[in-house]
């Protein structure tokens, strides 16, 4: 017996029998099922029910659906909220891949302060986002507020202004403030994607009489894709999941009048703050379908990014 | 020309180069001004701030601090805090090492399986399913109670944890436990006495990147934590900034506190949190 387990092993990697590996993993097992699986599969079966308080009602099939759909609040908060998840996204996504991957490339090149630059670029990514979105609104105060004081201190009074009352710039706010927290992220990634670059393929190009947008284009910018592509995953369920920058620059109502309104305030608020007799009901409904809007599209552009990877290697 | 040979050909200082590093040290001014200005006013008064939005704390006083930490509560929420995330971050890497070695050295489809499900925690979006946990926790009395918050983090932290650690515990040599069987070291001991030391660069990482989410988390807390007393940090900074609206020198004193733990862990362990941000490159 002892001859054959060690044969076993020196080809397939394994020590542990199967009963031993099972006790190694039941603590994560329970925690993980207690705490994820089970509250997951059960906010799903919520949804299709008739809720009265926190009392089951009937097996409603899609009725809380048609509700979100058709009736108010709920048919003209969803595409509000939604749109601004999408501007979040998209305005994220702007920022990173021109501010963002051009600080990337220039410290790339750069020998001095290299740590320094990394450091404080990727500090306000570890900041809670409740506190980076409490302190913007602080900067941004109509009375007291920095930033109204730098505008009128260089002659640009007509710029000053209550940024997060006026509904038309509260949301580019939200924006702004969420881009500036996490393009330390993608800068560090962006970094380390280049660092795998081998200088030669660069110096060879160079040789040839390629210019530098040229070598950027055609070599540098194709061999980040990998990096892009990650980033874009990562920064897509991030802003279909902001809450706290968004709560604290808008509430919890996405003051003024919704203009900062996102999905996951939008459910919380139906959960706890509508009173509504079927709030269990028509907030699990919300939460089922963003869960797998978010759950279907990060792996939509995963299977993109894969394919893409595929065609230019 | 004998001036530039010491420079190697193409690093010399050109327009583009001197714009390239005025665009670092402007975006560097940016992305720290706003931190730089939180600290500086939380040393300032009130009617120094209304004068002078942008003044340095001439004469630096403390009164915020102890107004934040005293009479806003900041010291129970601070406590709280320490002990919701070090307890959490604590049970999840422990359940995670002991889950990650049976998933690297183990081979059978019930393995592959867990681990999937496991690494599939990574992309969901799990808080979604906040209302059947609350009344799960309702129906066990614990809401408020800082446990719940505790064993809800431990199961959050397990995708990552398991993820990062498997592919550790995978790289370390199927030699080393054959030589600790022969030894007469049963798996557990195997595990603790030749695993565990050598995995110490990969724990470093789980700890200190499950530290900043679970500290910064305002969602689970918001909806778990009742009562005032049980509040952690970023739930107490709402109510706060309810209750001292005007008086800015104390918000300012508060978001500081908040964010000083942060700022020494990234000064501690600046090398563990690069390099982990940027672990997913290396494949």
């Amino acid at each position: 017996m002892p001859v054959t387990k060690t044969r076993r092993s020196r080809h397939t990697g394994i020590t542990l029998s199967r009963r031993a590996g099972m006790v190694f993993v039941l603590p994560a097992l329970i925690l993980f099922v207690i705490f994820i699986l089970y509250p997951l599969v059960t906010a799903l079966s919520y949804s299709l029910f008739d809720w009265t308080g926190i009392v089951r009602g009937d097996f409603s099939v899609l009725d809380n659906y048609v509700t979100i759909f058709t009736q108010l609040p709920y048919k003209d908060a969803i595409p509000n909220a939604f749109v601004h998840n999408i501007l979040l996204f998209v305005g994220a996504m702007v920022f990173q891949n021109t501010i963002g991957l051009g600080l990337a490339v220039l410290l790339h090149r750069v020998r001095r302060f290299k740590r320094f630059f990394q450091t404080v670029y990727t500090l306000p990514y570890l900041v809670s986002p409740l506190v980076v979105g409490y302190l913007w609104s602080l900067m941004l105060s109509p009375l007291f507020g920095p930033v109204n004081a730098i505008l009128k201190g260089v002659g640009l009074d007509a710029l000053a202004q209550p940024w997060l009352g006026n509904p038309t710039t509260a949301i580019w706010v939200v924006v702004f403030v969420t881009a500036w927290q996490w393009v330390g992220f993608p800068v560090l990634l962006y970094g380390a994607a280049l660092g795998g670059i081998p200088d030669e393929i660069d110096e060879a190009a160079s040789l040839d009489g390629a210019s530098s947008w040229q070598r950027f284009r055609d070599i540098t910018g194709p061999l980040l894709l990998p990096a892009i592509g990650t980033v874009s995953v990562l920064t897509f369920i991030g802003a279909m999941e902001a809450f706290a920058i968004p709560y604290a620059l808008g509430g919890s109502a996405g003051n003024p009048a919704g203009a900062t309104d996102v999905l996951s305030l939008l459910f919380y608020r139906t959960a706890f703050e509508s009173g509504s007799s079927n709030a269990i009901g028509t907030s699990s409904a919300i939460a089922t379908l963003l869960f797998l809007f978010i759950f279907g599209v990060a792996l939509l552009m995963t299977w993109l990014m894969r394919r893409a990877e595929r065609r230019l290697y | 020309m004998t001036a530039t040979t010491s420079r190697p050909v193409g690093k010399r200082l050109t327009l583009g180069s001197f714009l390239g590093s005025g665009f670092l040290w402007l975006y560097a001014l940016i992305a720290i001004a706003p931190l730089v200005l939180m600290v500086l006013n939380s040393f300032r008064t009130m009617p120094e701030m209304a004068k002078s939005p942008l003044g340095l704390p001439l004469e630096p006083s403390l009164t915020s601090y102890q107004k934040a930490w005293i009479t806003a509560d900041f010291q129970t929420y601070f406590f709280n805090s320490i002990f919701v995330t070090v307890a959490s971050v604590l049970l999840s890497t422990a359940v995670s090492l002991l889950a990650a070695y049976a998933f690297a050295r183990t081979k059978s489809r019930i393995f592959t399986l867990l681990e999937g499900t496991f690494l599939s925690g990574l992309m969901l979006p799990v808080y979604l399913a906040i209302l059947p946990l609350f009344f799960l926790l309702d129906s066990l009395g614990m809401v408020s109670n800082l446990w719940s918050l505790i064993l809800v983090y431990a199961a959050l932290g397990i995708p990552f944890s398991t993820f990062v650690l498997t592919g550790f515990f995978r790289q370390l040599p199927i030699e080393l436990d054959e030589a600790a069987k022969l030894d007469g070291a049963g798996s557990f001991t195997t595990f603790l006495r030749v695993h565990l030391p050598l995995v110490r660069p990969a724990i470093a990482t789980v700890i200190v990147f499950r530290f900043v989410p679970v500290w910064n988390d305002f969602f689970y807390p918001l909806i778990l934590i009742r009562d005032q007393k049980a509040y952690t940090l970023p739930v107490g900074i709402t109510r706060f900034f309810g209750e001292y609206q005007t008086d800015w020198a104390t918000l300012f004193a508060g978001l500081t506190l908040a964010t000083i733990p942060l700022v020494v862990l990234f000064l501690l362990a600046t090398k563990q949190i690069v390099s982990g941000l940027t672990a997913g490159m290396s494949k």
